[in-house]
């Protein structure tokens, strides 16, 4: 394996830089993905049939929500960042706080979630409350798989140090949370902000 | 008991019955012969857990040609109830499940294997790579596919085959109109392979555009290897949305959502919107690869290069762009209105003008050749012209008014396969002859060769033109029976006599695949067809690390120039290989994917969830192991030893 | 080679077929004016493609046979030519060009069969609403008062308006005899104009497949003078008993009927889902306000 040291450690192989690419690529994916759950919410907006519509959305879990996301986005950047400088310890804390902040993000949405169902909204009672409940969902299971995967680059990085594996698994992992966090932003924007206007 | 009764076929017959035996039978056989043989290690070691390109390619090529078996007899089935008016042979019920599963099984499980089987043995070779960037996400690739192909054709024996059509729309496909598990194998198993072919995408973009040999500039690719570039950027761009919609129409199903109901709010248009478009740009995922297998050969064989290599690539990526935005015309019929209608006519009509401007390259690259009629060329050669019938009636089709009279029809049906036979089918045929001496290190024989492509050629169109004739005669499609007043008869009697010629010609090209096995010489050398790209290069076949040193690439046919004008290729010496570690752990994972999608297909959710976190367990291991899994290095002694045995034996 | 010429040959003798006169295709046998439109539009088509098909498989077969390696001397060469931007332009351009037409076309005669025949405009149309279950047709004449089932009369000369729905999986509305045809599904009406122009009987049919039973969903279309139309309707109420609501729900469950007649349309108790969008609508609106009560009195206790 041959080590370029011109870059970063993430960078430094060339394993690694197509892990990233290839990334990248993913993403993309992901971003269709998601443009399709957004085209489909559009759709089906006021297609309520006989159940409740927007009027179930509350402010207050949702600005929590977007600002746990928000910070969480800035601090796995510092944990990035600590990487880059060799700071093991910084960057463990900097995920460790990512991670939770991404616990806290998941405890409110699926308190909302029960919530919406107290309330006669669940999955199956309109066209437009499917397609609520999947794009919620789907941006939900990615942040739990999140906190999952982070969990264990947590535990590899203390356990084998900053190698240019981990350091890469670290740097593709901080892309992920940060597309999870623009995702966030346009079902703020659009679900939430859109539907409570 | 009660437990059981949901894996009971609802509406059985003798047929089935009879495969429910044959099924049974060869799974005894194989497992008999293998422990017999005493050839399960070697299964396990050499094809099960290899990450090497060129075998997955090939299990995949070998799994398309099994399907392509499979939705043969579909199709002779089809015909064989078709051939004369008010046949028995298929009641409306299986007439229903088996034109489903040709559609599907043609599309999903054979096209499109056949397709990633290609791309897997020649794009990391045409570029001069090692391997693809990710070649253990490529076992996983194989074997997601595999288990979706294993799950859809068990369908038919356990608990009932879907019966909506290849495009299952809904309300028809909803619980209520189709209320067998046969639609939840079609979300599950499509689902499976679904994912395997985004990681496919993935994997196959970042080696185009990471792996390239030193030298090798995007604009000088082989046409096949850019062919394959468009593809993979489709099949990121379609294929998640085809993901969504699927897992839509399975949480309609099995947990009462209310996408496509009627009423509550949910829309049944908007599957077909959905389905549609992933399901346009999905032809041109099969077609686009298919040009470009076209191009090499017609190029190889004219013995000269490729006319027009820049507008040839323009219009394949004029075409991928075309293609995500011409949806609707698959149901002008909707009622959208005279706007929309003329907009999308317009937008379908404009895709005839770079795939024009590629017939047009074609022959220019045969103009001044030297044209030798080998099989491959042949095939290629019997495109332009079939494929052109298949093209100006797109157009027909393509005009929303005339449309109104031809959807539905058999005109559509004719239409379809006049383009998907000759357009993907007879390339990948062509693209499986030309590069077998590269898979296998011999050729397939010529004779019996040209016996199956004049009876594929020739009763090919005995079996389609007159089903243009009896669309525009208003012969609907899908319809499991015709009366005789209808005056149908005659000309479905003569595309059923084209079938059994058409099934014919298939057979022989299985046979000259066993015919040549066995009596093929094998000193073939490593250039048989004096080609022009790079994978003519090395052995055949192919060693495990395929260059055994990366060749320096200096124009868009590397090789033939490195023949013709003298250049080295291949400058360097040899370097120790890094190879990549087989691993069991993608198909073990996929067996668990399989045991997952099956469970949710008959509703048993605490082993899907067990699956799910099986999977995740399977993906956490990976995640560890990594850490200390560095692959193995091939010495330089074991490289040189292997390149005199190669090549010393083609002297 | 043989091949390509026996295709020509026979490209041939179809077109021949498809224009004469002897026993035309469905298609191409129109009783009406949209129906003839189509019949023209695809007429045109298939002879410019015809047209683009000898020309492109004789360029075909003359390079196949002026440029095969047997006819050439064993070390000929063949050059190097990387393309030409001229002739890569002219022949981008010609497709371009016959794009163009077709796309004219395409937009003047949808917009001709999308709407009421041409000469026909002041004339009042007939309305029919058709709707389509597991696998029926059901005509209902709101104007008339009647209803039919799997067959219809319409009179020559008239405007129709077919309104078309189904209960159900999509169905398609299909008289190629008469015009294109157009689907009917479960959620929203769809109009389809049509016109007989001369008496007759034809066939329709559902072309969208849409199960087990769709293969008969065939219905008999007889077109008859707009007097004998009136005498029809008159005999039809006359004769026929009256369709109520529990005799419709038999016959929503019947697989498959013969003829049927009735006075009275099911509209009056299972209307159309017309404009069921906008009704989504007001009951949002309703049930807004309902929860804006709600909050209110929430508020004042």
């Amino acid at each position: 394996m041959k080590i370029d040291n011109s870059l970063p450690l993430e960078y430094s192989t060339e394993e690694n830089r197509l892990k990233i690419l290839g990334f990248w690529i993913f993403l993309a994916a992901e971003i269709a993905l998601f443009a399709t759950l957004f085209a489909t919410y559009f759709a089906y907006q006021g297609r309520t049939g006989n159940g409740p519509g927007t009027e179930i959305f509350e402010i207050t879990p949702v600005l929590i929500n977007t600002f746990a996301l928000l910070t969480s986005s800035f601090t796995i950047g510092l944990a990035v960042n600590a990487m880059r400088l060799g700071n093991k310890k910084a960057m463990l804390t900097f995920l460790g706080l990512t991670l939770a902040l991404g616990l806290v993000f998941l405890g409110v949405e699926i308190k909302e979630f029960f919530t919406f169902v107290h309330e006669g909204a669940t999955i199956q009672t309109s066209g437009y409350l499917s397609i609520l409940f999947s794009t919620l969902g789907t941006h939900g299971a990615h942040v739990s798989l999140g906190f999952f995967w982070g969990l264990f680059i947590i535990i590899q990085v203390s356990k084998y140090g900053l190698t240019p594996h981990t350091a890469n698994k670290a740097f593709i992992f901080s892309l992920y949370w940060h597309f999870l966090d623009v995702v966030w932003i346009f079902i703020f924007s659009f679900v939430y902000l859109k539907g409570m206007m | 008991m009660e437990f059981f009764e949901r894996f009971a076929v609802p509406h059985p017959s003798f047929a089935i019955y009879a495969s429910m035996v044959g099924i049974a039978l060869t799974s005894l056989a194989i497992v008999v012969g293998l422990t017999y043989f005493k050839k399960w290690g070697y299964l396990w070691r050499e094809w099960i857990t290899t990450v090497d390109h060129k075998r997955i390619g090939i299990m995949y090529i070998l799994a398309a040609l099994i399907m392509l078996l499979r939705g043969l007899v579909d199709a002779v089935m089809l015909r064989a109830q078709l051939a004369i008016p008010d046949n028995t042979i298929l009641d409306s019920q299986h007439y229903n499940e088996v034109f489903s599963a040709h559609g599907v099984i043609m599309i999903m499980f054979m096209a499109m294997p056949f397709l990633f089987g290609l791309m897997n043995i020649v794009t990391p070779l045409q570029i001069g790579a090692r391997d693809v960037a990710f070649p253990r996400l490529n076992a996983i690739s194989f074997w997601l596919f595999f288990m979706g192909a294993m799950l859809f054709n068990i369908a038919f024996v356990v608990g009932g085959a879907p019966d909506a059509g290849w495009t299952s729309y809904f309300p028809l496909a909803s619980e209520e109109f189709s209320p067998s598990v046969g639609t939840n194998y079609y979300m599950m198993s499509l689902q499976l392979s679904g994912l395997g072919t985004l990681m496919t995408g993935i994997n196959f973009l970042t080696t185009i555009f990471r792996m390239r040999a030193p030298g090798l500039k995007l604009m000088q690719l082989p046409m096949f290897t850019w062919a394959m570039l468009v593809t993979n950027v489709l099949i990121i761009a379609v294929f998640p949305l085809f993901a969504v919609a699927l897992a839509f129409g399975a949480m309609d199903r099995m947990f009462g959502t209310q996408f496509f109901t009627i009423g509550n709010g949910g829309m049944d248009m908007m599957w077909a919107n959905l389905f549609w478009v992933w399901g346009h740009p999905e032809v041109y995922i099969l077609i686009l690869p298919a040009f470009g297998i076209y191009s090499e050969i017609i190029s190889t064989f004219a013995r000269r290069n490729l006319y027009g290599y820049k507008s040839m690539v323009a219009s394949m990526v004029a075409i991928t762009i075309l293609s995500l935005v011409v949806w609707a015309h698959h149901f002008y019929t909707m009622g959208q209105g005279v706007l929309a209608n003329s907009i999308f006519s317009i937008a379908t009509m404009a895709i005839a003008v770079p795939t024009g401007i590629k017939i047009f390259n074609w022959l220019a690259t045969l103009r001044k050749g030297k044209i030798e009629f080998t099989t491959p060329m042949l095939w290629s050669l019997a495109f332009i012209p079939t494929f052109l019938i298949g093209g100006v009636t797109g157009v027909m089709l393509a005009m929303a008014s005339a449309d109104f009279q031809y959807h539905n029809t058999m005109f559509l049906v004719a239409h379809f396969h006049y383009t998907i036979i000759p357009g993907v089918v007879y390339a990948f045929i062509a693209g499986l002859i030309y590069w077998w001496p590269k898979m296998f290190g011999f050729m397939l024989n010529e004779k019996i060769g040209k016996v199956s492509f004049w009876l594929v050629a020739i009763f090919f169109n005995v079996t389609f033109f007159p089903m243009f004739i009896t669309g525009l005669d208003g012969q609907a499609r899908r319809m499991y029976t015709y009366s005789e007043e209808t005056g149908f008869g005659p000309l479905n009697l003569i595309a059923s006599i084209g079938a059994i010629g058409l099934a014919l010609g298939f057979i022989v090209l299985a046979y000259n695949i066993y015919w040549s096995t066995r009596y093929m010489p094998r000193n073939i050398g490593s250039d048989p067809w004096n080609a022009r790209s790079l994978e003519w290069s090395i052995p055949s076949p192919v060693p495990v690390y395929n260059f055994a040193t990366l060749p320096h690439v200096k124009s868009s046919q590397a090789f033939w120039d490195a023949k013709t004008k003298g250049h080295n290729l291949f400058p360097d010496k040899v370097e120790e290989i890094h190879m990549p570690n087989n691993s069991g752990v993608p198909f073990i994972m996929c067996v668990i994917f399989f045991i997952g999608a099956f469970s949710l297909i008959f509703d048993m959710i605490p082993l899907a969830i067990a699956s799910l976190i099986g999977v995740f367990a399977c993906m956490a291991y990976r995640s560890f192991e990594a850490n200390h899994d560095h692959g193995y290095h091939i010495h330089v002694k074991e490289i040189e030893e292997t390149e005199e045995r190669l090549r010393g034996a083609n002297k | 080679m043989k091949m390509k010429w026996t295709l020509l040959a026979l490209i041939f003798a179809v077109a021949t077929a498809l224009t004469g006169c002897e026993n035309p295709l469905a298609v191409f046998d129109p009783k009406g004016p949209q129906a003839a439109t189509l019949s023209d539009t695809i007429i045109l088509t298939i002879w410019i493609m015809l047209a683009i098909c000898v020309v492109v498989t004789v360029a075909f077969i003359y390079m196949l046979v002026k440029y095969r390696a047997s006819k050439q001397s064993k070390d000929y060469e063949p050059p190097h030519i990387e393309g030409s931007a001229v002739v890569e332009t002219i022949w981008t351009a010609i497709p371009i060009i016959i794009v163009a037409f077709l796309s004219v076309v395409t937009v003047v005669s949808l917009k001709d069969v999308e709407a009421t025949p041409k000469g026909y405009e002041n004339k009042e149309p007939l309305v029919i609403y058709a709707s389509s279950s597991n696998w029926k047709w059901h005509f209902s004449y709101p104007e008339e008062n009647i209803e039919t089932v799997n067959y219809v009369y319409v009179p020559t000369d008239r405007p129709l308006e077919f309104k078309l729905y189904s209960y159900g999986p999509i169905s398609s509305f299909w008289i190629p005899q008469l015009g294109g045809q157009k689907y009917a599904m479960a959620d929203m009406v769809t109009t389809l104009h049509l016109l007989a122009d001369e008496p007759g009987e034809m066939w329709g049919r559902n072309s969208n497949f849409s199960g087990k039973g769709s293969a008969h969903q065939l219905f008999d279309v007889q077109a008859v003078s707009p007097a004998e139309f009136e005498e029809w309707v008159e005999e039809a109420k006359a004769k026929s008993e009256p369709l109520t609501e529990e005799k419709f729900d038999e016959l929503l469950k019947t697989e498959h009927v013969g003829r049927q007649t009735f006075t009275g349309t099911h509209l009056e108790f299972s209307p159309a889902p017309e404009g069921s969008h906008n009704m989504d609508d007001m009951e949002n609106k309703e049930d807004m306000e309902d929860m804006e009560d709600m909050n209110h009195d929430m508020d004042h206790k």
